[in-house]
């Protein structure tokens, strides 16, 4: 399958397979009038089979979402058909309005204006939560 | 400018600093009668509470200031809708410190990014109460001297509990402190105070159904109430109101030098035939919790 490479624009690369979607979606890629590219399954040496995102624009990402959604995505930008710069991402320490807190009994809950913002508390098991009430996030789709 | 929201705010160097100015003013109570003059502290009280309410306005005004605010959702702006982080801003330019008690999780938190004035958590619904904690804290101080090598008995409602958190979490950071956790399956300690407490910091525990079994080994036992606010399902409520009764019959085997606390309010969890034990250091917490108060109160406002 050839896809055409790219001369400004973004690789989201190492995607564990079959994430790229939840990234398309909560990115809002879809909102994007370049080309975007979703390779499903491409065979990789580390993992077996990845997911690859090839936006042909220089659009600004956010990071720390993709970041809780899969760190070991790395992001290539690319200029004038060449790679300038490599980024491997981490967990975030926070993240604001990625993930909303379903506890009932979190302030969140009432007041609707208020950010949802989770807290990395356990790095080892990925764990975040609630900074209002400390609840886990129900699994998402992102797990 | 400080806040209490959360009892691991204070270093266990700062609650060693409020225990001694607590002592202190129990021993000098005129040297503190002014200590606040002018000051006004802000009750709001989202939530009915009589112990905690009257426990702060009580501390307020024995160091010679005022208060001022609420008893329940009913009186203030928020039966209008206003928000939490609105009210406290408000009260900001009225008031010098607050205490506020929510039945929301995380609602003081909310409150103190935006108030301008100290914030104290007073109780945010089934989440923390700290400074229940320091009463639990100087009350176990001045009962055993020291925090190191304690066994604590935890009876009752351990999974809605709010004062059963902060309690563990004030208490695992000292030596060689081993907490039975005795409750109804329903009633478990949560999970995340488990794995992210106690296994964390490598703090022996054991989970229990059986208060007379645990009864022997323990140095403190800590009864809690089942609450009835904290259920959605009233079912289940009063399925579990009367799990565990604490009568002298079950203290027979209890150690000469156990200390029985409950945070109170009661309802029918220590029979008051306990109440003349010289074991039952219950009336002695609410106590502890004024002066606390007024220690918590002086180092927020940084009165010297």
């Amino acid at each position: 399958m050839i896809i055409d490479s790219i001369q400004n624009g973004i690789v989201l690369d190492h995607i564990k397979a079959g994430k790229s979607m939840d990234i398309y979606q909560v990115l809002n890629l879809w909102q994007l009038d370049c080309q975007v590219a979703i390779i499903k399954n491409a065979s990789s040496k580390k993992r077996g089979k990845k997911d690859v995102i090839k936006i042909d624009s220089p659009i600004d990402l956010q990071l720390d979402v993709i970041g809780y959604i899969d760190p070991d995505i790395t992001i290539s930008y690319i200029r004038n058909g060449k790679v300038i710069e490599k980024k491997h991402l981490a967990l975030p320490e926070k993240v604001t309005n990625v993930i909303l807190c379903s506890n009932p009994r979190c302030i969140t809950s009432s007041e609707q204006e208020l950010p949802h913002i989770f807290k990395l508390t356990d790095k080892k098991n990925r764990t975040y939560r609630c900074i209002y009430c400390e609840s886990k996030p129900k699994l998402s789709d992102f797990d | 400018m400080r806040n209490l929201i959360d009892i691991l705010d204070l270093s266990t160097k700062e609650i060693d600093t409020l225990i001694n100015t607590a002592k202190d003013i129990i021993e000098h109570p005129a040297k503190y009668s002014e200590k606040c003059k002018g000051k006004k502290l802000a009750t709001l009280f989202f939530e009915p509470s009589t112990r905690t309410r009257l426990s702060f306005e009580a501390a307020i005004l024995e160091l010679g200031g005022n208060y001022l605010g609420f008893s329940e959702t009913a009186s203030s702006s928020a039966s209008k809708g206003e928000s939490v982080g609105d009210t406290a801003k408000v009260v900001g330019y009225y008031a010098d410190i607050i205490a506020m008690r929510h039945p929301k999780e995380g609602a003081p938190l909310v409150a103190s990014q935006k108030a301008g004035i100290p914030v104290i958590n007073a109780g945010d619904g089934g989440h923390n109460h700290p400074t229940q904690t320091l009463a639990d804290l100087l009350t176990i101080k001045r009962e055993k001297g020291s925090f190191n090598n304690l066994t604590v008995g935890l009876c009752g409602d351990l999974k809605f509990g709010r004062t059963v958190h902060s309690l563990i979490l004030a208490l695992s950071r000292y030596e060689n402190v081993k907490f039975v956790l005795i409750s109804p399956k329903e009633l478990k300690l949560p999970e995340y105070m488990k794995s992210n407490v106690l296994a964390k910091r490598k703090i022996a525990y054991e989970e229990t159904t059986s208060l007379e079994l645990s009864m022997p080994k323990l140095d403190i036992l800590y009864m809690t109430r089942v609450q009835k606010e904290r259920f959605f399902n009233e079912a289940d409520y009063i399925r579990l109101k009367d799990s565990y009764v604490l009568t002298p019959q079950k203290l027979v085997n209890a150690k000469a030098d156990l200390s029985i606390m409950h945070p109170l309010p009661r309802v029918n969890e220590i029979t008051v035939e306990v109440d003349n034990d010289s074991r039952a250091c219950y009336f002695k917490q609410v106590q502890n919790g004024k002066y606390m108060r007024m220690a918590l109160i002086l180092m927020l406002l940084e009165v010297k």
